[in-house]
């Protein structure tokens, strides 16, 4: 083993070479393991942030309010027909038990803001809850409906930053010369002023910085820019001072001025706001929003700090004070959001719901499916199995597989320009959306479908021919069950890519508000409609604040309509292959 | 090779049974290739007669004539004139599928319909009509069996996926599909290539009780299996037949140098 001999050298050069080639390996499967676990990890982050966003459009907060359906209102002729009912006032209704609830808010402004704690679409409802039982007319009815949006998004804690601080001992409150007075044993308040106090403290000081860095800036600065930082500078002091002053402008009492978190403090079915609070933290003085009057002391109370300003938020003190006084007389309640899957689109977030969508995208699959799958199935059993291979042939295949490359708008301006203008088709209607979506899915399904035959064994072919089955016999008993699975994987692929297809509906009027769910009969072809992705794109644009979560909702319920779908893939494949 | 037929055709009749087939100057070309040059041959009825010759030589494709396989393949054309009982086979008038159910095929690999073991047999009976009722496809199917030597290892098991058997049974039951539907031929193109020794011996012990019945010709790689189970041999070279005769004939007294060549183990 001493002398190299040639064969020795070799194996010297494969041992050597050995480690490198396992370094390979380990290489290449790192490389690989990293690459699924980082699709992974995107994945998991993009599942969890939707469900973060989506999960608590689930849930929405409603108004549960006795209602007297009283019948001058409602049946103004008396005979109970529909036709009376119709015409019943039901926003009165509504009107009259907020009323009920608040019977010391008389302002006009301020009961337009009352009202607003719900959206007067309700009335509609509130008609058909009517309708579907006139016995209800002369009776107290429990009527529920959701509370607005923006209330919603408050109770769930996601349109401001609120706190409910722990509170002990008794509380008394009391009217005062027009304003209330909230009188703790236990000097509940005292962390509060303090915390009030510091943070009045903490803006003068700013303010004060401020105004010396102004002038300090004078001093090199023009004539010009110096009379304007003098005025800044004399404006902050003067805001600063005023700051201080408020603190001592009453011996024992914090005045809370200027951009302050809002302090509520809650008892006895009474919302006092609180305006200012006692340096000992024994009392707190301000204006009842709810109630009035004199209370006896109570041990149980609440105490809510809402940090965002009110000039800074879109609900003010009155209808959060409210709202939680609903909230206390449990007139609120907290239930799935069946609107989401019970309405069609609507202006209102709190109405707003996928069901038109959903309806318009089965719709359109039916219209897609019957189209292409047999169209596309059957061009491709042809051209595989039968077509002689020739120029044209050749052509033909070509340009099936530009089709599938085809930017999809493209087949919408085609949808426009054929099936509405030529055909006279009416607009919206999943008939269109589907005929368009199946020009898409055709390529998409026979491409597939030809490579599913290209995949059977020719072996089975000669078998069938050799005992004198006929070329059709042997393509429909033989090639097309084991092309089967392939087949449906490839249609299913391409059905869920229509499903989720937004830019070819936009020619041919798919992207609109549409407000009435289609009728999932025959008629409903052609009903206006929309679909899932085009909801869902129609509500990442909106507005009002509450449509971010329904369209994260929207999002998880197209996400589960493909999952269903690839199931139902993988279960029918699994099926076919269990037969052969 | 086109001056003179192989000497053995004309003369010396090796059995007493009929002629089945007679090919005369049969070409087939695959696109521009020339694959099998102006071949005659006569195949006797009720006999084995084995096609040997080394690869590309053409005899798979001469097999195929037989039952006009090659019109599956888009750029083969043939010429020549192959009757079978006298009937031109390459007629306008024949029907391939007519054609197929008489001649019947069995493969170099196992292919059976990924169907039950039952299904297979009755799948050609069927398409053809051959049984009206149940009861007789059942009789179809267990005869077919039988004679294809596989009744008794599937008959309890007739619904399990043919393709659960092993390769030598696979071959056995697509030799009962093939029966089933009663041909008069049947081409057996390297039957045993991907079967060990046991199951090869089993499938030569069946064709040798087929022919019985059958006009069986089979294309082998093997001079042994051609020795064992033919009584006639045809040695195909380059396209063309060089030789044809009697098997012992050829074996130990062939009168082409390039047939003493091949089987001696010289080029192949």
């Amino acid at each position: 083993m001493t002398d190299p001999t040639p064969q020795n050298s070799l194996r010297d050069t494969l041992a050597e070479r050995l480690p490198r080639r396992y370094r390979a390996e380990l290489r290449f499967r790192a490389a690989g393991l990293g690459a699924v676990m980082s699709a992974m990890a995107i994945l998991l982050v993009l599942i969890l942030s939707i469900l973060n966003e989506g999960l608590p459009a689930f849930s929405v907060h409603n108004l549960v309010l006795p209602v007297s359906l009283e019948r001058e209102l409602v049946d103004q002729e008396g005979d109970a027909s529909e036709a009376s009912l119709r015409r019943g006032r039901y926003g009165a209704v509504l009107q009259n038990a907020m009323r009920e609830e608040f019977p010391a808010v008389t302002d006009r402004r301020e009961l337009r803001a009352l009202f607003g704690l719900y959206t007067p679409l309700n009335s509609t409802r509130l008609m058909d809850e009517v309708l579907a039982d006139p016995g209800l007319v002369g009776t107290t009815h429990v009527f529920r409906m959701p509370i607005s949006d923006e209330l919603d998004l408050y109770l769930k804690g996601q349109l401001v930053q609120d706190r409910v601080l722990p509170t002990t001992g008794r509380l008394e409150l009391s009217e005062q010369d027009g304003s209330g007075v909230a009188i703790s044993a236990s000097a509940g308040f005292a962390d509060l002023a303090g915390e009030m106090r510091r943070s009045i403290q903490l803006e003068a000081d700013r303010l004060e910085v401020r105004a010396q860095s102004s002038r300090q800036a004078m001093q090199i600065a023009d004539a010009d820019e110096r009379d304007r930082l003098e005025a800044g500078a004399a404006r902050a002091q003067r805001q600063a001072d005023s700051l201080i002053a408020a603190i001592n402008a009453e011996p024992g009492w914090i005045a809370l001025q200027g951009e302050l978190p809002s302090i509520l403090v809650q008892a006895d079915g009474r919302i006092l706001k609180v305006s200012a609070l006692s340096t000992d933290g024994r009392m707190a003085r301000g204006e009842y929003l709810v109630g009035e009057g004199d209370a006896e002391p109570v041990a149980v109370w609440s105490l809510y700090v809402i940090d965002t300003p009110e000039t800074r938020r879109r609900v003010s003190d009155q209808v959060i004070a409210w709202t939680r006084a609903l909230e206390s007389r449990g007139r609120i309640e907290r239930g799935f959001n069946h609107y989401l899957f019970s309405n069609a689109d609507s202006r209102e977030p709190e109405l707003a719901g996928v069901r038109g969508a959903l309806f318009g995208s089965i719709l359109t699959m039916i219209i897609t499916m019957v189209l292409s799958v047999p169209i596309g199935v059957f061009t491709a059993l042809y051209l595989e199995e039968y077509a002689p291979k020739n120029r044209f042939t050749d052509l033909i295949e070509v340009n099936i597989n530009n089709l599938a490359a085809v930017p999809s708008i493209v087949f919408g301006l085609l949808g426009l320009a054929v099936f509405i203008n030529a055909f006279g088709l009416p607009r919206s209607t999943p008939i269109v959306g589907g005929l368009v979506l199946s020009l898409m899915t055709l390529p998409t399904v026979i491409i597939s479908t030809r490579a599913a035959l290209k995949a059977v064994p020719p072996s089975i072919r000669q078998a069938a021919l050799a005992v004198g089955a006929s070329k059709t016999q042997t393509v429909f008993h033989h090639v097309l069950p084991l092309a089967a699975p392939g087949i449906l994987t490839g249609s299913i692929i391409g059905l869920a890519q229509a499903l989720g297809e937004t830019a070819p509906l936009l020619m041919i009027g798919m992207v609109a508000f549409i407000a009435d769910a289609p009728s999932l009969g025959l008629e409903g072809f052609s009903q206006p409609a929309t679909v899932m992705p085009v909801q869902i794109f129609l509500w990442s644009d909106a507005a009002e604040r509450a449509f971010e979560a329904r369209t994260a909702a929207a999002i998880l319920v197209l996400l589960a309509l493909m999952i269903g779908f690839n199931a139902l893939a993988i279960y029918l494949r699994r099926r076919f292959e269990r037969r052969w | 090779m086109t001056d003179a037929l192989p000497h053995s055709l004309a003369t010396e009749p090796t059995t007493a049974s009929p002629t089945k087939v007679v090919a005369r100057d049969i070409n087939v070309f695959y696109g521009d290739n020339h694959a099998l040059r102006n071949v005659s041959i006569d195949i006797p009825d009720r006999n084995v007669m084995a096609f040997i010759g080394p690869s590309g030589c053409g005899k798979s494709t001469f097999l195929r004539c037989l039952n006009r396989m090659n019109d599956t393949i888009e750029e083969a054309r043939v010429s020549g004139s192959l009757c079978i009982d006298g009937r031109e086979v390459y007629d306008k008038s024949v029907d391939p599928v007519v054609l197929r159910a008489r001649v019947g095929m069995v493969f170099q690999k196992p292919n059976p319909f990924p169907k039950s073991i039952y299904d297979n047999v009755a799948y050609g009976p069927r398409i053809h009509g051959l049984a009206r009722t149940r009861e007789e496809l059942d009789a179809i199917v267990e005869e077919s069996l039988n004679k294809a030597g596989l009744w008794n290892e599937v008959k309890d098991r007739l619904l399990e996926p043919g393709t659960s058997l092993s390769g030598g049974q696979q071959q056995r039951l697509v030799i009962a599909r093939a029966i089933a539907v009663q041909p008069e031929v049947i081409l057996m193109d390297e039957p045993c290539s991907a079967l060990d020794p046991i199951a090869t011996a089993r499938i030569e012990e069946l064709i040798d009780e087929l022919r019985k019945n059958y006009c069986i010709i089979i294309v082998t790689h093997s001079m042994q299996q051609a020795a064992r189970v033919s009584q006639k041999t045809a040695f195909f070279h380059l396209g063309s037949l060089v030789e044809v005769g009697p098997t012992e004939e050829i074996f130990t007294n062939p009168r082409d140098p390039r047939t003493q060549d091949y089987i001696t183990g010289r080029f192949g």
